[in-house]
């Protein structure tokens, strides 16, 4: 009995989406290893270093992954307040026992590994924003329920900033697309992606030329209204908004970020350019990416990545050597293993019978999509330095196993589609 | 309500845009641009340059005349640099902690990573004393350059000088150079310097982020070493150089002297002139500006720049001309009253000898009997009118070389000046006829040369009807290559029996009693020339003399000039002679030797009283009196005013 439930359980999972993780992990360990690469001490099976155990980290994630394959699925909708509760009491201890590392103090010491709260927050909120659409069916019309939703995530998302992880942070803002899957209306995106359109306009052109701008669409629109009472006076109070945004945005620029923000900020943008310090990194990483140029210098020939020129290269920095090492093609790839990885996942969420199941699986694309393009885009300059990992590739034992245990609850719920939870 | 289902299209749709965005600018900085793959070179390598020799330079029989001679750059890495003993080290080096601090700070400034020069040629002395404690001084090292020396301190306008490349020049070389190399700058070293420079060397290192090396690249895949550059053999001797030089001290003017057979130039004086070790190491920039600011301009190189009115030198090149037209013949006499009436002014003659003929003309050079000559070759019935005349004339002029550059090896040559017919019209309008241009019969007016076209001309003389063109290099390399044009005879189309009847005149104004340089014969050998006293419309007149020895077959030619010293007779001359002896038997004998430090130590220098010469011949030569002119028309105003005679 116990082979035809197992042989069950694993004809159900989707091997295509495992595949995908498996290939990711590879390229992680492959480009770990090349900015790792040392030819005095170069075994592949050598655990004292980085990449050894980042072998070890890929096998255990695939222990883990198949270990939560075999758990009942409905383990995960029945324990989420637990595990979100669990995981915010982890947010709240690192505060207090956590190691600082790199000015955040975002780790717990537990013996030879550290764990990052953090990681865990993701899969934890997940867990529960799934359970709760689940059980409520909440239609994110009504300002009651996007409370309740926007408190499950401001709850961790505050906790993070606290440490503080501003990157970590913002990865919670990916809880918008499940909800807007839910019914969310599309002007809260509108208006999210206006603020940060509003944000970057304020620091390329002055006040005198943005605000008649404004009020010039603005303008258009309410004339466009100009029959539908109550649209109209959206428009004009839309209007009113965003000018008043453009003080406070710089305001709160300049009393609530910290100098090195701001420094990576105004750098992304090009206003500033400080190539021996903050720049110093996306332009190293840059230069490797681009001394890649179509095919890549090959697999431990990047003179960049073997000689040390792009820091942190082996966690936030390794898409500099799949960029270096393996060219535009290398990158292509990559990116299109991440594209249908995603798109997969979104349709797997689609075909699932419960909410709680679909809910999850946009969770889990989001939060994957923003971990992608904050780091690729951070790796090639079209996003300010944002220390977060890229998913599966990065070196690191905490965010390979979050990933895993994100990714795999879903594959679990997506075998268990045909069932109820 | 819409259909939440298709919020998924919006959701996978803003993925793939994403994606695309991602990809686009990858393909931005890894296909489309090649400055990240730039960047990325120069990052992890560094050269370390070596620097070729130059070219050593000999004179023709070999001996050295230009050397490389080794100085030291001292190097800093200023991030590797840690705290010294830094007055130790200024003292070293012969500079304060003010020029220590702007040299560090300099350096600091170009780059921390990369080695750059912190103090440039320092000697071989200051090297040694350097070397013992180089150990402390963490961060320095030196670098082996070679710097010129010329051990005979002569020729400085003839080799030019080398220098480090400026920011133009490294421009033009589309890569070549680099900052810190040498170029030669004028004279040979910068004709030749493709030949001169040599190779650089490179070694190719990788550097990782911290600065620390990390083996050659491609295992020396791309590194080459230095080549020295090629021996290149001059065409100087450089005794007569010598003696040239000497003999012009404290006088203004040129000496060119020419093997007829190979066109090979000898001497190539130019005075004054400076020590070209000036030009080397680290007051050349100082020194440089002393020898610019210095009177009379030593850069200027007069051989190939200097203009001079042939003067008197001139007339047996107009004899060729009129023999070979049939004119005159060796025989034909003119009456010489003690001058010439060019229409309605007077060409005047220093003596009067009634009837003249070439041979003698030549000897006493009698204007009287070159202007009759001009006059015969302007009035052949042959030509239509005078413009023809002119430019029949002035062409076959043209053929001995004047009136354009010779083409020698050396930047910055002159081309000399022979008005063309319509420059004369230009000038006179429609009525201009062989009386208004008459002073060009005795080598003046709107005719000048440079010292080496006159010694050319000399040479086509020597050679009796062809020159082969003037060069200062013998050989290039091992090999000793020449180029092919140094072989090609340039005949100027004058039959060879004509020479000989001027050849005659030569001889005798050379070693005849009523010759104008008899002062000047050369025992046992035949000088054969011609004296000129140039009209200068900026001072005194200048001292010419144009000649060839010995007649038969000869060795060399020669063409002196000493600016503001009067008649040719008196320094040209004997200065020429003195130069042709020393070439031809390498030495002056007799009473001949006295005579040349005598000239060694006279000072002709404008504005400086000329000194009374015991052994200057009287006067032989036609003095260069003004023109005696009737209260001109119009028409000759001009010509007369520039006609001086000799």
């Amino acid at each position: 009995m116990s082979t035809q439930q197992g042989s069950r359980f694993f004809f159900n999972v989707d091997w295509i989406t495992i595949l995908i993780y498996t290939a990711l992990c590879t390229i992680g360990f492959v480009n770990i290893y090349a900015s790792l690469y040392n030819p005095d001490t170069s075994a592949v099976f050598n655990f004292s270093s980085n990449y050894g155990k980042q072998l070890v980290y890929i096998i255990t994630a695939l222990i883990l992954g198949f270990s939560i394959l075999l758990l009942d699925a409905k383990f995960f909708s029945v324990f989420s307040p637990v595990v979100y509760g669990i995981t915010m009491l982890l947010l709240m201890t690192v505060l207090v026992v956590g190691r600082k590392v790199a000015g955040n103090q975002a780790w717990i010491p537990l013996g030879a590994f550290r764990l990052q709260p953090s990681e865990l927050a993701k899969f934890g909120t997940a867990l529960l924003m799934a359970r709760y659409v689940g059980n409520f069916n909440p239609k994110f019309t009504d300002i009651k329920s996007i409370f309740f939703a926007g408190l499950i995530v401001a709850f961790p998302l505050l906790l993070i900033m606290l440490q503080p992880d501003t990157g970590s942070a913002l990865v919670f803002l990916a809880f918008m697309f499940p909800l807007y899957r839910e019914g969310l209306s599309g002007y809260f995106l509108l208006i999210f992606l206006g603020m940060i359109v509003l944000f970057i306009a304020d620091f390329l052109m002055p006040a005198y030329i943005l605000i008649p701008i404004i009020a010039v669409i603005g303008g258009f629109f309410i004339y466009q209204n100009r029959r539908k009472q109550k649209m109209m006076f959206s428009m004009i109070l839309a209007t009113v908004i965003a000018i008043a945004y453009l003080f406070v945005v710089k305001l709160a620029y300049d009393k609530v970020l910290e100098p090195h923000q701001r420094t990576r900020i105004e750098i992304m943008l090009g206003l500033k350019s400080d190539p021996k310090g903050a720049g110093y990194n996306v332009i190293q990483s840059k230069i490797a990416i681009g001394a890649g140029q179509l095919t890549g210098r090959g697999f431990l020939e990047g003179t960049q990545t073997k000689y040390g020129y792009v820091p942190e290269q082996s966690t936030d920095f390794i898409f500099s050597t799949i960029g270096e090492e393996w060219g535009f093609l290398g990158c292509s790839v990559v990116i299109g293993l991440y594209a249908f990885l995603l798109l997969r996942v979104i349709n797997l969420a689609e075909r699932q019978r419960s909410t709680f199941s679909r809910v999850y699986g946009y969770c889990v694309a989001s939060i994957i999509f923003f971990h992608v393009f904050i780091n690729i885009g951070m790796t090639i300059g079209i996003i300010p330095v944002i220390g977060i990992p890229l998913p599966f590739i990065s070196y690191g034992g905490s965010s390979l196993w979050s990933f895993t245990v994100l990714l795999f609850i879903f594959l679990k719920l997506d075998s268990n589609r045909m069932g109820f939870i | 309500m819409e259909n939440l289902f298709n919020r998924k299209y919006i959701i996978q749709g803003l993925f793939i845009v994403v994606a695309l965005i991602l990809l686009g600018q990858l393909f931005y900085i890894q296909v489309a641009s090649d400055r990240y793959f730039l960047s990325a070179n120069s990052n992890v390598l560094r050269k370390k340059y070596t620097f070729p020799a130059r070219g050593v330079i000999t004179d023709r029989n070999n001996k050295v005349l230009v050397q490389n001679e080794p100085v030291y750059d001292l190097m800093v890495t200023p991030s590797l640099v840690k705290p010294f003993d830094t007055l130790a080290l200024c003292r070293i080096i012969g500079i304060d902690m003010d020029g220590f601090h702007k040299r560090f700070n300099k350096a600091r400034n170009q780059s921390k990573y990369q080695r750059s020069v912190f103090e440039k040629q320092l000697s071989v002395q200051t090297y040694a004393a350097l070397q013992e404690r180089l150990s402390r001084f963490i961060g320095f090292e030196t670098q082996n350059r070679t710097v010129r020396h010329y051990p005979d301190s002569v020729a400085g306008q003839f080799f030019g000088y080398v220098k480090e490349v400026s920011d133009k020049d490294i421009e033009e070389s589309e890569g070549y150079y680099r900052p810190g190399d040498y170029i030669g700058k004028s004279g040979v070293e910068r004709q030749y310097n493709d030949v001169l420079r040599g190779e650089r060397g490179v070694e190719n290192t990788i550097y990782n982020a911290r600065n620390v090396p990390q083996g050659s690249y491609l295992n020396g895949k791309f590194d080459t070493l230095a080549i020295s550059g090629e021996t290149l053999v001059s065409s100087l001797d450089i005794d007569i150089q010598k003696l040239g030089e000497q003999l012009l001290k404290n006088k203004v003017g040129s000496i060119v002297a020419i093997e007829p057979s190979t066109g090979e130039v000898l001497a190539f004086v130019s005075s004054p002139t400076y020590d070209p070790n000036l030009m080397v190491g680290r007051q050349q920039g100082n020194n440089y500006m002393d020898i610019f600011r210095s009177p009379n301009r030593p850069f200027n190189v007069r051989p190939l720049s200097g203009y001079y009115s042939p003067g008197s030198s001139f007339k047996p090149l107009d004899d060729l001309i009129a023999l070979q037209e049939g004119v005159i013949d060796p025989n034909t006499t003119f009456n010489c009253p003690g001058g010439y009436w060019a229409g309605n002014h007077f060409v005047s003659c220093e003596h009067v000898d009634g009837n003249i003929s070439l041979r003698k003309g030549l000897a006493r050079s009698c204007n009287t009997y070159a202007c009759y000559v001009f006059q015969k070759l302007m009035t052949q019935k042959k030509f239509k009118n005078k413009i023809e005349a002119y430019d029949s004339w002035s062409a076959k002029v043209r053929k001995f070389g004047l009136g354009s550059k010779l083409d020698l090896d050396m930047p910055f040559e002159r081309k000399g000046r022979l008005f063309t017919s319509e420059e004369y019209t230009k000038r006179f309008g429609k009525h201009w006829g062989y009386t208004t241009v008459i002073s060009l019969a005795i080598g003046q007016g709107e005719m000048s040369a440079t010292p080496l076209q006159m010694a050319n001309i000399m040479a086509i003389i020597a050679n009796r009807g062809y020159y082969i063109k003037p060069h200062l290099v013998k050989g290039i390399g091992e090999k000793k290559e020449v180029k092919k044009e140094y072989l090609v005879k340039n005949s100027v189309d004058i039959d060879a029996a004509h020479f000989e009847p001027v050849i005659d005149g030569m001889q005798d104004a050379v070693n005849a009693p009523y010759g104008t340089a008899r002062a000047s014969a050369i025992p046992n050998i035949i000088l054969c020339g011609k004296t000129g006293t140039v009209q200068n419309p900026h001072g005194k007149n200048h001292s010419v003399f144009i000649g060839f020895a010995p007649r038969d077959n000869p060795k060399i030619a020669i063409a002196v000039i000493v600016e503001n010293a009067g008649f040719g007779g008196v320094y040209a001359a004997p200065i020429a002679s003195f130069i042709t002896e020393k070439y031809l038997t390498g030495k002056i004998s007799g009473a001949r030797l006295a005579q040349s430090e005598a000239m060694k130590k006279i000072v002709v220098l404008p504005d400086v009283p000329k000194p009374k010469i015991k052994w200057a011949p009287k006067s032989a030569d036609s003095a260069a009196k003004p023109v005696t002119t009737l209260p001109a028309t119009p028409e000759h105003k001009i010509a007369t005013t520039k006609t001086t005679i000799n």
